[in-house]
């Protein structure tokens, strides 16, 4: 059964990566758009930034170098990864359910990080991390672990709750709304519960990590604590399939469209993209379009539909 | 209001509205009327024109789409919409957002957190289908049953959708209740674009099934692609009309006005709003005052189009926007101008400064800078001599969503006001997070049926609260008061919002826009330029 156990979390981890790169893959590849910025855009310069300027600002900008801001878009994102600054900006009510939710998940997901990075040192030097460092990598996950767990199931609930009480929440919840929270009380209760439970002698986090990386199945993992890391591997492969993805559409509706604000003039990477996009052939029905499949949008864009549907020069 | 309109609603059979408001709906204005309406009654759609047209949304009509006559036709239409939907989502059809769309499409939580971002959602008293989500969720339904090709699985998770002719036709009209100002989507904590929605189902009509609101369509693009103005004006009569002007500047002013033409190889190409200079000449009047005091290389262009600034396909239709932003691009590269600078339009900016960037290619890519950053320049730099004492009345300022939230142009207006206007005072909120004026995406040139009521009392309500607020310790009538609105299609909707909550009658607010405070400042002009009368 731990055989089992261990293929289905290394399968679900497998699945997040994949359908996730997928997702990441799918939104990169797709054309670059026509500019669709908002302001304020945080690689302005930090002046600007403050209220949402451009370069449109300064006379005669194309002669002026464009000013990135690395720095100045860290300062915006991690705010805003870590503790959901928009949401706490601009709606505090959900912000109070949402936080704790998507904190805990940052520290469960810290956690099996260090759980992995424990496991793989102490498999590479052939026994268990001790001392000070394992002391402390242990301690750490552990605290990260159980507040994780504790955070994103009391978040879970809050927001199960809001979903289907607020007036304005249910009207637009899908059944699969409903699954997708009951999804999470059911996984991180269970591994909650599982763990506390778990009878002393048998396996925890860390002795069924290393038993993967080993491939190992000696370990013998309680009954309930298997059940909640089944259904949590479940859930973290199904994550990437559902809107919950946003954590990689968030890159993308950040860096690619509202803070994509890079001019045409002398981007060689936009203009060969875009003179090859001219050459679409769209098949727009509406007469004015003067489309069908048969001409490209270039010859669209320089078609005139009121002087005869002829092109210009 | 307890709105108890579901999704599903907007299904319900032909005939049907969906929502009605009454005044004590709408929110209420400070310092106005106790019920929060103004003196004018809302005219009612008339019987006939219900009968006639598809008008089951609500208490007005934007597009006057002919109801159709059977079942057949109305099983064509829905077959036109299906096509036009799948279109949306390919790559031939529609590069230029399909990135944008489906991140917007796939990902939003249904949070509700740009609901209160919406002024329209908020004025009407939170009527349901005005909410941002309401037609992006419908939106989304169809996406998933009918491009995604989802069954019951989908459709349990991301919920079921009827789709019927009533509610094509309902969707249509609901794409034109949002004025594509994006504030929704400043506050989405995923970076989803509810504006975006309404703005690429307005495509998909415009482009597929040819129906959009006739002001900007056959009156306006198609007018501007046949004659060279969306006004209807052909070059020789806009230039019988800034002649006229052009001597009306003079005596009003003092000094010698004349506006060149289609000069080759002037530092600047200017592109007014061609509406300005049929309802407010003052405004182009001014900058031919100001650019010629301050010893500016500049010219007006009388090729087709290139007199009128305006480019509504920014709003509905990606052909059209490219087409005349080709235009405008072409003359300039043919006239050998420095760079192209945008007059007082804020869609005109937007269009082609940042929606049209990248299919400028080449040589086509002419520089262009807004008229903002220009005046500014005269202004600090102290090209002309100014006398803020002229100015020395209460002063608001409107920021265009166009031109500041969509374009980062903040700070040059406000340098401007602070120098020249001593009573200048912010609305609030201002800046990148200030509020459509109600007239955006081209409701300030719709007035078909009753829609100016709708606009007047619905979407621009809280641009009107805004005003009142900013005003508040001087609306006594004995103070005239200035709300400066440097966008055409802005002051055209202030205008009618003031006019019609009577404002200039009750408190002597009047509005205009940026360069005439510049002008109406210069020592070297005759006292009195901006005149205290309603216009």
């Amino acid at each position: 059964m731990t055989v089992v156990l261990y293929l289905v979390i290394a399968a679900a981890v497998l699945a997040f990566v994949v359908a996730s790169l997928e997702r990441a893959v799918r939104y990169a590849r797709a054309p670059l758009h026509l500019r669709w910025e908002l302001y304020p855009v945080p690689h302005e310069k930090p002046a600007r930034v403050a209220y949402g300027g451009s370069y449109f600002e300064t006379s005669e900008w194309w002669k002026v170098p464009r000013h990135f801001s690395l720095i100045g878009e860290l300062r915006f994102m991690v705010p805003e990864i870590l503790f959901l600054k928009a949401l706490r900006e601009n709606n505090r009510p959900l912000w109070f359910r949402s936080f704790p939710f998507h904190f805990g998940l940052y520290l469960l997901t810290g956690s099996c990080g260090l759980i992995l990075l424990t496991a793989g040192l102490s498999v590479l030097q052939g026994r268990p991390i001790s001392g000070v460092v394992g002391t402390g990598l242990r301690e750490t996950y552990t605290l990260g672990g159980v507040s994780g767990l504790v955070l994103a199931l009391v978040g879970a609930a809050a927001l199960l709750h809001r979903r289907l009480t607020a007036p304005d929440l249910r009207s637009y919840t899908t059944p699969g709304d409903i699954l997708n929270l009951l999804f999470f009380l059911v996984a991180f209760g269970l591994l909650g519960v599982g763990y506390l439970l778990r009878p002393e002698g048998s396996a925890g986090v860390l002795t069924i990590v290393t038993g993967i990386l080993r491939w190992d199945p000696t370990p013998q993992v309680a009954p309930v604590f298997a059940a909640g890391l089944v259904v949590t591997s479940v859930l973290t492969a199904y994550i990437p399939l559902t809107h919950m993805s946003h954590f990689v559409a968030k890159y993308f509706t950040y860096h690619s469209v509202r803070w994509d604000d890079a001019p045409l003039r002398d981007n060689r990477r936009i203009a060969a993209a875009f003179a090859e996009y001219l050459t679409y052939r769209p098949t727009w029905s509406a007469p004015h379009m003067k489309a069908g499949g048969a001409t490209t949008w270039a010859e669209v864009a320089a078609t005139n539909p009121k002087v005869g549907g002829e092109k210009r020069s | 209001m307890k709105d108890k309109t579901r999704l599903s609603d907007l299904s319900r059979p032909s005939g049907e509205q969906l929502l009605h408001l009454d005044p004590e709906d709408l929110q209420p204005l400070p310092m106005s009327r106790d019920d929060g309406s103004s003196g004018h009654a809302w005219a009612p759609l008339s019987q006939q024109v219900r009968d006639r047209y598809e008008c089951d949304l609500d208490d007005t009509c934007a597009l006057s789409l002919p109801r159709p006559k059977t079942p057949e036709q109305e099983r064509e239409l829905v077959g036109q919409f299906l096509a036009g939907l799948e279109k949306l989502f390919t790559r031939e059809n529609n590069w230029t957002f399909l990135q944008p769309l489906l991140l917007t499409v796939e990902h939003c939580a249904r949070c509700q957190t740009c609901s209160d971002a919406c002024h329209v959602y908020e004025s009407s008293g939170r009527a349901e289908i005005y909410r941002p989500t309401y037609r992006s969720e419908v939106f989304r339904r169809l996406y998933y049953k009918h491009v995604k090709g989802g069954g019951l699985l989908s459709a349990w998770q991301h919920g079921a959708i009827d789709l019927t002719w009533p509610m094509v036709a309902r969707l249509a009209e609901l794409a034109y209740r949002c004025n594509l100002c994006r504030r929704c989507a400043q506050t989405c904590p995923i970076g989803a674009d509810n504006g975006l929605v309404t703005h690429e189902i307005r495509k998909l009509f415009s482009q597929e099934m040819g129906i959009a609101p006739k002001e900007l369509h056959e009156s306006g693009s198609m007018l501007q692609l046949k004659s060279g103005s969306s006004t209807g004006m052909n070059a020789r009569a806009v230039r019988d009309n800034v002649q006229f002007i052009d001597e009306e500047m003079s005596e009003k002013t003092g000094l010698a006005v004349e506006t060149p033409w289609d000069v080759e190889g002037a530092d600047i190409l200017l592109i007014h709003n061609a509406g300005e200079v049929l309802a407010w000449p003052e405004n182009p009047g001014a900058f031919a005052v100001l650019l010629n005091a301050a010893g500016v290389s500049w010219t007006l262009s009388s090729e087709l189009a290139a007199y009128d600034a305006v480019n509504y396909g920014v709003w509905y239709d990606d052909a059209q926007l490219a087409r005349v932003a080709l235009m405008h691009a072409q003359v300039a590269k043919k006239l050998k101008v420095g760079k192209i600078v945008m007059g007082e339009c804020g869609h005109a900016h937007k269009a082609l400064f940042v929606i049209a960037d990248r299919i400028l290619t080449g040589d086509l890519n002419i520089p262009r800078e807004s008229c903002l950053t220009l005046l500014r320049d005269i202004v600090v730099g102290g090209r002309v001599k100014l006398d803020p004492s002229r100015n020395d009345f209460p002063v608001t300022l409107h920021d265009p969503c166009n031109m500041v939230r969509l374009m980062g142009i903040v700070e040059p207006q406000r340098e401007i006001l602070r120098r020249i206007c001593p009573q200048f005072r912010e609305m609030h909120p201002h800046g990148v997070d200030n509020y459509c004026c109600g007239g955006g995406s081209g409701f300030a040139i719709m007035s078909g049926h009753n829609f100016q009521d709708w606009r007047a009392q619905v979407s621009g309500r809280k641009k009107i609260e805004q005003i009142l607020n900013a005003f508040a310790e001087c609306l006594d009538p004995s103070r005239p008061k200035y709300v400066c609105a440097p966008c055409s299609n802005c002051k055209g909707q202030i205008r009618d919002a003031l006019n019609y909550h009577d404002l200039w009658e009750k408190h002597r607010i009047l509005y205009g826009g940026l360069v005439e405070l510049i002008v109406n400042a210069m020592e070297d002009v005759t006292p009195g330029f901006i005149e205290w009368e309603w216009r």
